[in-house]
């Protein structure tokens, strides 16, 4: 299942923080904070995925991709692929760009509800509902019109 | 971070553009408040500017008649200020209450405000719950879908119950996104508390037949979950799940589920997840599933990154079900097409894979052999870490001096505790289950000790000074002696280094007392002088103190017992002066007994506290023996026999039927209080025991300080000796034991792994030492390029040594000496598979020709047969319950010349894949 899903920016300000599992306002911050500095460090070509025992519990992995000043961050345990999880992460990005013509950090800024809306049509409750781009546009719109 | 600032203005001015379009657009307020926070040049003065906008949020929010559209803005501000680490929990009643909003968007944005601030066991939680079942109820699809993704996050185990209807009848809902999202929802409950929809499996089962993709895949999600919890009660599914899986492979799902014209993917992995599970040791599951798991092996598309993650779930689901060889050799082909990857995400699969592969089929590790080099000194921490997952596994005799040398390099270089704790104990179990030498062994362990320090448990140290102790655990007491007089060299070299774990310094103590003077070679004085500095770098550290002066003590015993005086050098004097008046009673116990042995005569001293004694068995005399003359002659004076508790108790009972008087004054014994101990000058107690026993004073006394004896464990971390026991007589009593020295007490120790772990060691150590001499270095037949370094080389060769036949047999061996040992990584656990030659009853084949396929696919059968029923394919009869007979169905279908034919017909008739939903998708499967 996936655990949590952050965007933050190169900065480590958390723009959206999703956590499916319940914790305490101070632990998110602390994971926020931690991720940020597990991912920062890492230079571009590495792979895309990190280990994240300490953080999150055994078998826990941060799967994220980085596009311009943002981080996109899956927190997945053993029962998601990796591989896949890289490709959600482009759907997300993807379906943000269809939505808001050229996503930039602020749009998600500003439109949080509406970002919200879009990852909760493809996650729910920590799994992966839908994952076609125009399937979740449509639904979206369908929400905001 | 001017320039993203910059860009982040730029884009500013853009927002403000667009803010004119209003449905959008925030208010001029919150901008203003981005714009200052991303222009905070320090922490403090971010600090400020939020806390003034909670303040004014606070003010604002609890005006009257706040309009709706403006308190949404308002929750939104909360929403992104808790987000940035502030308490906006002053807000959250209205986030509550804007969940009963009639608009859609004001209700949408009050139920995400309140499943990102409250935790499913916040007291606002039930008041909620209302309007989460009214919102169930709703006639617009939407709004239940706003209330079912809450649901997943707000509904705790305790309220269940009350949504659980709702949510059930909500699985036959026309629309397919409520369908989906009430499945879900439900197996969110099973997470939360499995037993509350355990009843709802049916109800499941039935939706994997939906006649929407999308409803079928959500039903996956849940399956995977329940089957990790039990793979019993969906045994049966397998026939089913492998024909959805052989549609989507065949590209029969709708277009719309493609991606990157990759059919279904997501519904593929995770149906490949499902049936590694189904098949894990199930030889019949497994064959079921050979046909479609080669398919996907031909067909996914090796150059996207969606492709590959198909490919190496189907490595996966090969490794975990039962072992077709063939299918082996095609995900050993895809792992070292990964492997040689330039994509770090490819090599990172592939370094897994093969770790997978590796304990099916060791041998396959050799031809990556440099590709795995490459990954374990990249500079990429996540794959280095992953090649030491992979190389702890591949870990044998021959190679297990490379890796730890590796795996120790790393952890020297990491300030991570729990990396740096979790591979250290692989080292350490490495270590003890492959040591080449005890030599090797203590050097590594040293360094450990070093690195790791206080992150390794007190277990491993006692191992290593046991094994000092024991040394090879044979008669060779020269080699033992050796490996003892390069231990203290070693560690009075390691003393010198400053801020030492300490862990470390308490083996150290305990060493030098044990075997610091006994080759001859270090004074008496300049041991005792090492020993005080140990305290003296650590001058709180209890523990450690009571090593020192246990050492101290065995140190001087020696001395004396070799007719020698010791004269004890001022910081040790006043060292020990110290500890007369400790807080810690231990310490305070072993400095007493200290000064107790050193005022004995020699041959006293010789008994107690002989040297390098500390691994001799104790005989504990149970019967008391040694007491035998002294009860005789007590009896013989007149006292009364003695009689265990159980005898007096039978006693007592008697003597109200046969109202003895003998037996009532023996009961009443037992509530007597002891007599006073008398303390005899510790000087003139006789110390061994039984010397002792002659001198005791009363039954009660000779009874109670044999217990102490007995149960006080001198173990120096235990110091299970109550204040109480404090007596000088029971002291000396146990230094009376011959070898009763502190760490004699490990061999007692239940845990006996230790103990094969070390025969094993030793025993691999000759094993690898003589493989060392007579092996060849490995030929490098397989190494595609020439201009590999010479040193990688040599790296290849030391960690995957000789040729799979060598280090097959090898490991052989040892297991049978090692019985006891527990897992042995590299082996092989299902059968071994016979590489080149095909088993004539293999049910894969590769070549593609349909008339080839293994007529027995019981849903194409069941596809045929309806299909010439077109009345039975319309039919509204159970549709479960022909999905749940397929495999019986199968096995009583017609000719398979027949079926097959019909099957290539009805797929050109019945299932066109075409854009869009199509309802009978599932239809030439279902019914």
């Amino acid at each position: 299942m996936i655990d949590a899903v952050l965007v933050m920016n190169t900065q480590g300000k958390p723009r959206l923080a999703k956590f499916y599992k319940s914790l305490s306002p101070v632990k998110q911050q602390e994971i926020v904070r931690k991720v940020y500095t597990g991912l920062s460090s890492r230079a571009e070509h590495f792979c895309n995925f990190v280990e994240a025992d300490e953080i999150f519990g055994a078998g826990t992995k941060l799967v994220y991709k980085h596009f311009a000043t943002l981080y996109f961050v899956f927190v997945i345990d053993s029962g998601e692929s990796e591989l896949g999880i890289l490709d959600l992460i482009q759907v997300f990005v993807e379906t943000l760009d269809s939505i808001f013509k050229n996503v930039c950090e602020l749009d998600i800024v500003f439109n949080f509800n509406k970002v919200n809306t879009v990852l909760d049509e493809i996650v729910m409750g920590g799994q992966v509902v839908e994952t076609n781009s125009t399937e979740i546009v449509k639904s979206v719109q369908e929400i905001f019109k | 971070m001017s320039f993203t600032t910059m860009e982040q203005l730029k884009t500013i001015g853009r927002e403000l553009a667009m803010g004119s379009q209003g449905v959008w657009g925030s208010s001029k307020e919150f901008l203003e408040l981005v714009k200052t926070i991303g222009e905070a040049k320090s922490k403090a003065e971010e600090e400020r500017i939020v806390l003034a906008e909670i303040e004014s949020l606070k003010r604002r929010i609890q005006e009257p008649d706040v309009p709706r559209k403006k308190m949404k803005e308002y929750i939104m501000r909360l929403v992104y200020v808790e987000m940035l680490g502030h308490d906006a929990s002053f807000g959250y009643i209205h986030a509550v209450k804007m969940t009963h909003d009639d608009n859609l968007l004001l209700k949408r944005s009050g139920y995400l405000a309140v499943t990102l601030f409250l935790n499913e066991d916040h007291d606002l939680i039930i008041l909620i719950i209302n309007t989460i079942q009214k919102d169930l109820k709703s006639d617009n699809y939407l709004v239940c879908c706003a209330a079912l993704t809450a649901v997943c996050r707000l509904i705790n185990e305790e309220t269940i119950p009350a949504v659980l209807p709702q949510i059930v009848e909500l699985l036959n809902h026309q629309k397919e996104l409520v369908r989906k999202k009430a499945v879900m929802a439900l197996h969110r409950f099973f997470q939360r508390s499995p037993s509350t929809v355990s009843h709802l499996f049916p109800a499941f089962q039935e939706r994997l037949c939906d006649r929407d993709p999308s409803v079928m895949s959500a039903v996956l999600c849940a399956l995977y979950d329940m089957i990790l919890v039990n793979v019993k009660p969906f045994k049966h599914l397998v026939a089913s799940l492998v024909s959805i899986l052989k549609q989507a492979v065949e590209h029969r799902l709708p277009k719309s589920y493609d991606y990157h014209r990759t059919p279904a993917p997501f519904v593929q992995i995770k149906l490949l997840k499902i049936l590694a599970l189904l098949g894990t040791g199930d030889k019949a599951a497994s064959e079921n599933m050979f046909n479609v798991l080669g398919d996907i092996l031909k067909r996914s598309d090796s150059t996207s990154n969606i492709g590959n993650a198909i490919l190496y779930e189907c490595v996966r689901t090969l490794t975990s079900i039962y072992t077709n060889p063939r299918l082996l050799q095609n995900a050993a082909e895809i792992t070292a097409k990964f492997l040689k990857s330039d994509n770090h995400n490819l090599k990172y699969m592939g370094i897994d894979a093969l770790g997978r592969l590796i304990k099916i089929t060791p041998e396959c590790a050799e031809n990556h052999q440099l590709a795995v080099i490459d990954c374990l000194e990249d500079p990429d921490d996540t794959l280095k870490r992953k090649t030491l997952d992979l190389l702890y596994k591949m870990t044998k005799a021959n190679n297990v001096e490379v890796i730890v040398e590796r795996m120790v390099e790393y952890i020297r270089n990491i300030s991570d505790n729990h990396y740096k704790t979790e591979i250290s104990s692989r080292v350490i179990e490495l270590a003890e289950r492959y040591a080449p030498s005890n030599q090797w062994f203590i050097q590594t362990m040293n360094q450990v000790f070093e690195i790791a320090g206080d992150l390794v448990p007190q277990k491993v140290a006692h191992d290593l000074m046991r094994l000092i102790a024991e040394g090879a655990g044979e008669e060779d007491e020269d080699a033992d002696s050796h490996l003892r007089s390069s231990a203290v060299q070693a560690y009075l070299q390691i003393l010198k280094e400053p801020k030492l774990p300490s862990i470390l310094l308490q083996v150290i103590s305990w060493v030098l007392g044990e075997y610091g003077i006994a080759d001859g070679s270090h004074s008496a004085e300049f041991i005792i002088g090492k020993l005080c500095d140990i305290v003296a770098t650590r001058p709180g550290d209890d523990k450690l103190k009571g090593y020192v002066v246990s050492a101290i003590t065995k140190i001087c015993a020696f001395e004396k017992a070799a007719g020698q005086t010791v004269d004890l050098i001022p910081e040790c004097v006043s060292f020990i002066e110290e500890l007369y008046a400790s807080h810690s009673t231990d310490l305070q116990q072993r400095i007493y007994e200290f000064h107790a042995v050193l005022k004995l005569d020699r041959d006293t001293i010789a008994s107690i506290l002989p040297m390098d004694a500390s691994c001799e068995d104790i005989e504990v005399d149970k019967d008391l023996s040694f007491l035998n003359s002294f009860v005789e002659s007590a009896l013989a004076n007149g006292s009364r026999p003695y009689l265990s508790d159980n005898e007096r108790r039978g006693m007592g009972a008697m003597t109200t039927l046969a109202s003895n008087n003998d037996a009532g004054t023996s009961s009443l014994l037992r509530f007597q209080p002891y007599e006073k101990p008398s303390i005899p000058e510790p000087a003139a107690a006789l110390v061994t025991a039984s010397h002792y026993s002659q001198d005791a004073i009363d039954q009660h006394d000779i009874y109670s300080s044999t217990i102490t004896v007995s149960t006080s464990s001198r173990a120096p971390e235990s110091s299970s000796n109550d204040g109480t026991r404090l007596k000088l007589e029971g002291v000396q009593k146990k230094w009376g034991r011959p070898t009763y020295t502190p760490e004699a007490q490990v061999p007692k120790n239940p845990i006996n792994i230790s103990d094969s772990v070390k025969v094993s060691s030793s025993a691999a150590g000759k094993e690898a030492s003589s493989r060392n001499s007579s092996a060849p270095p490995y030929t490098e037949r397989k190494q595609p390029s020439q201009e590999i370094s010479a040193e990688k080389k040599k790296l290849a060769a030391s960690l995957f040594g000789s040729k799979a036949g060598e280090t097959k047999a090898k490991p052989a061996a040892k297991l049978q000496q090692n019985g006891t040992s527990k897992k042995a990584p590299a082996k092989p656990t299902s059968p071994p598979a016979p590489a080149p030659a095909p088993p004539p009853a293999d049910l894969l084949d590769l070549s593609d020709s349909l008339p080839q396929i293994p007529s027995v696919d019981p849903v194409d059968q069941l596809a045929d047969l309806i299909s010439v029923d077109s009345s039975a394919a319309t039919s509204t009869t159970s549709l479960v319950e022909q999905v749940l007979d397929a495999g019986k169905v199968a096995t009583k279908g017609p000719s398979p010349q027949a079926s097959l034919q019909k099957d290539s017909v009805s797929r050109q008739v019945g299932v066109t894949p075409s854009g869009g939903t199509n309802p009978d998708l599932f239809k030439d499967l279902f019914g």
